[in-house]
């Protein structure tokens, strides 16, 4: 802009000065005018010309913008379907075998850890929108001697408020249970989880939620399912096999506090559940199998307490949970299914819970504590087998566990735990765990 | 800070007899709504300007306050992925589902800045529509406006004239302060300043501010000292380093101490900062501080 006037005035100058010289009426003044006014006639044609262009350029630059929609809406269909896989791992310093369960609990033969190197939670997970009214998800666990199975594989849609889930899930009851393995705060699900739910409770079945129009969080839901999950016995007749009732209540307390407090029902019938033989008890050395057939009733309260200063999760946060469940088993025990074979009633009620705290103290880096306690509780025995079965082991089995994390990143998480196991009695263990849990892939959502 | 707080708890107030539930998801598209649709609409607002839009839990409130929402007023790009689609898919609502009319992403509307060539995780985490920090450039809200407006409509047309006037009066005084905003800004053209966090390249496009350098080696991760020494070496020309008021002041206070220039904290959107009510103070307030970090 600038320099296109300056030519022009520096033109004018020149020309309007050699006008003025040329005073004599001279054939090669009169040749070099001509000259001079072709000159003239051809730069005005030319800073015409750049006029036009520029006025054209600046024209252009101040249309609007027409707004490009974005190229993808910021849902998960981004990346149709959202994949995501994730790795982990373990390395577990143990001093006592993992296989033996916690005293008092041999039906629950899993403690959700490992020892030495093992691939731990690796999982693909694959979902999508199906249509304007479905959404599908399935998730495949890796694992660790090789194989692969499906955690989860369920159908979800919803309106008004209800939302129903088919397939393959885990069950809604507690707050732990629907949690997959790679955001748990600690390695392993703490002992009430292991004892009472072999750690997750996945059920083949419906599932439907209700979720009040209120402005305070209340959900109420109920699955009917197969009783293919612990301490299901997954039959394969017509009907039911297991039902779940719960609830949920949650708010925020200011823009600081968050909470969400619940309670569960869970009820399914065991037939022929067995206890493998494996020693619960020191002496008892090789045991002997057990058939247990009966029903199984299990009532749970559970909530979780979120702090961070202004609401600001990212730079430090301190999340509280417990949960407490409480089991009734009533029905015939069969003592030592391979030899003696005796059958008589068997009743008992087993509770355990778990208070764990983790305080994020800086961006990236987390620290947990965790409390477990059992009570395995005192069985009715039946006369016959009064002199076979344990019915008070006189012992509550209970754990700490410390651990610290470090996040690089969003996908990324290494993780140290150490752990005081008294959950087997005469068996004290000392444990050392370190992980890793890393992500690729879309960019999951998490729930609260 | 009382004060702060009051105000930030009247915004997550609500009207009672309103027609339309809307739920926001930052503040800056709640204070837009206000003055698009006044007391016709009852507002939620999901987050605070103190909390990090990224990273906000998906918490029952918020479950509960989007089940009875008739629209869903988001900036999209990406910015809410690790909460949003939990929320919308517990609220059990079909009305403001991804596609809905009850489902509004700003982003849409806008020219998105800084879209990625190439998606790769070991670039940090990268918004594929690209950045989503689009409220920082006051001339965005003009579209954004248009389209929130028309869906206004499209959702309560009893209420058609009111909206449309609405809009033209906010059009108008939008405008009017877009061109003061820009005239006290003029001395910032060509200013060089250091970003906290890679948030203001809409803002630095609309000022003509220039970014040297950013204090996260990656957008979304943070700072580490060894980077920060880094870019320290490449600042000694940069006037103030800014920060979004959400994020940690350290990693600014540390370079600003060290290469002598001004730290700035930004509101980024209504409620950073105790002067900003609406989003004209918004700006009113973004411009003064920037004009004190020259200084």
């Amino acid at each position: 802009m600038f320099k296109k006037t300056y030519l022009s005035a520096a033109l004018t100058v020149l020309l309007s000065h050699s006008f003025a010289a040329s005073a004599a009426n001279d054939p090669d003044l009169q040749a070099i005018r001509e000259q001079i006014q072709q000159l003239k006639q051809s730069y005005e044609q030319r800073i015409t010309q750049l006029e036009q262009r520029l006025a054209q350029a600046e024209a252009d630059s101040r249309v609007p913008v027409q707004a490009q929609p974005a190229a993808q809406a910021a849902s998960e269909s981004a990346f149709n379907p959202a994949i995501l896989l994730v790795l982990g791992g373990t390395y577990g310093q143990l001093q006592q075998n993992p296989d033996v369960p916690a005293t008092g609990f041999a039906m629950s033969a899993h403690p959700g850890h490992s020892q030495g190197f093992n691939l731990g939670e690796s999982e693909l997970s694959i979902a999508a929108n199906i249509d304007p009214d479905y959404r599908g998800v399935a998730t495949l666990a890796l694992a660790s001697t090789g194989g692969v199975s499906v955690e989860n594989a369920f159908v979800q849609t919803s309106a008004n408020g209800l939302k129903l889930k088919f397939g393959r899930y885990f069950s809604g009851l507690g707050y732990l249970n629907e949690q997959h393995a790679h955001i748990w705060d600690f390695v392993d699900q703490p002992l009430v989880y292991a004892s009472l739910w072999n750690n997750q409770l996945g059920e083949d079945g419906v599932q439907i939620k209700w979720l009040a129009p209120t402005d305070t969080f209340i959900e109420v839901g109920a699955e009917l399912g197969r009783g293919r999950g612990f301490p299901g016995t997954d039959r394969v007749k017509n009907g039911i096999g297991s039902g779940v009732l719960f609830a949920h209540i949650g708010d925020d307390l200011g823009v600081e506090h968050s909470w969400r407090a619940g309670v569960s029902l869970h009820q399914t019938r065991r037939v022929d559940a067995i206890s493998t033989a494996i020693a619960d008890l020191p002496g008892t050395l090789g045991g002997v199998s057990n058939s247990f057939s009966g029903d199984s009733r299990t009532a749970g309260m559970d909530f979780v307490w979120k702090y961070s200063p202004d609401g600001n999760s990212r730079n430090s946060y301190v999340k509280v949970q417990g949960e407490y469940f409480r089991r009734r088993e009533s029905g015939l025990l069969t003592y030592d299914t391979a030899v003696a074979s005796i059958t008589d009633s068997y009743s008992v009620t087993q509770s355990g819970w778990y208070l764990q705290g983790v305080y994020q103290f800086m961006p990236h880096w987390r620290s947990g504590l965790r409390y477990d306690r059992l009570d395995p509780g005192i069985a009715s025995v039946g006369a016959l087998n009064a002199g076979n079965i344990i019915s008070n082991y006189g012992f509550q089995p209970t754990r700490t566990s410390l651990m610290l994390d470090y996040s690089p990143s969003e996908f990324s998480r290494l993780r140290l735990q150490m752990a005081r196991d008294h959950s087997r009695q005469g068996l004290p263990d000392h444990q050392f765990f370190v992980q890793y849990i890393m992500s690729l892939g879309a960019h999951g959502a998490h729930s609260y | 800070m009382n004060k702060f707080l009051f105000l930030t708890l009247l915004f997550f107030s609500t009207a009672s007899h309103a027609a339309l539930n809307v739920f926001a998801c930052e503040p800056e598209w709640a204070a837009l709504t206000r003055l698009l649709a006044g007391d016709k609409a009852s507002l939620y607002t999901a987050t605070s300007a103190l909390q990090d839009p990224h990273r906000v839990e998906a918490r029952p409130s918020l479950i509960a306050r989007a089940r009875r929402a008739d629209l869903l007023i988001c900036t999209g790009a990406g910015l809410e992925t690790a909460w949003l689609p939990v929320i919308v898919r517990e609220s059990g609502n079909a009305a403001i589902r991804p596609g809905s009319n009850g489902y509004f992403e700003a982003a849409r509307y806008v020219q998105m800045l800084e879209i990625p060539t190439r998606l790769d995780r070991s670039d940090g985490d990268v918004h594929a529509a690209g950045n989503p920090h689009i409220q920082t450039d006051a001339r965005n809200f003009l579209p954004v406006a248009d389209a929130l407006s028309q869906r206004l409509i499209l959702l309560d047309p009893a209420n058609t004239g009111y909206y449309r006037q609405q809009l033209a009066t906010f059009n108008q005084q939008w405008r009017d302060a877009i061109a003061k905003w820009e005239k006290q800004a003029a001395p910032l053209k060509g200013i060089s300043i250091v970003a906290q966090h890679r948030g203001f390249p809409y803002l630095n496009n609309w000022l003509g501010l220039k970014q040297v350098a950013e204090l996260e080696a990656r957008p979304g991760m943070e700072p580490s000292a060894a980077h920060l020494s880094r870019v320290l070496n490449e600042l000694q020309q940069a006037k103030m380093v800014l920060r979004a008021a959400y994020q940690d002041e350290r990693p600014s206070a540390w370079i600003a101490e060290r290469a002598r220039i001004n730290a700035v904290v930004l509101p980024y959107t209504v409620g950073g900062t105790s002067q900003t009510i609406d989003l004209f103070g918004l700006f009113d307030d973004t411009i003064a501080r920037l004009l004190t970090g020259i200084k």
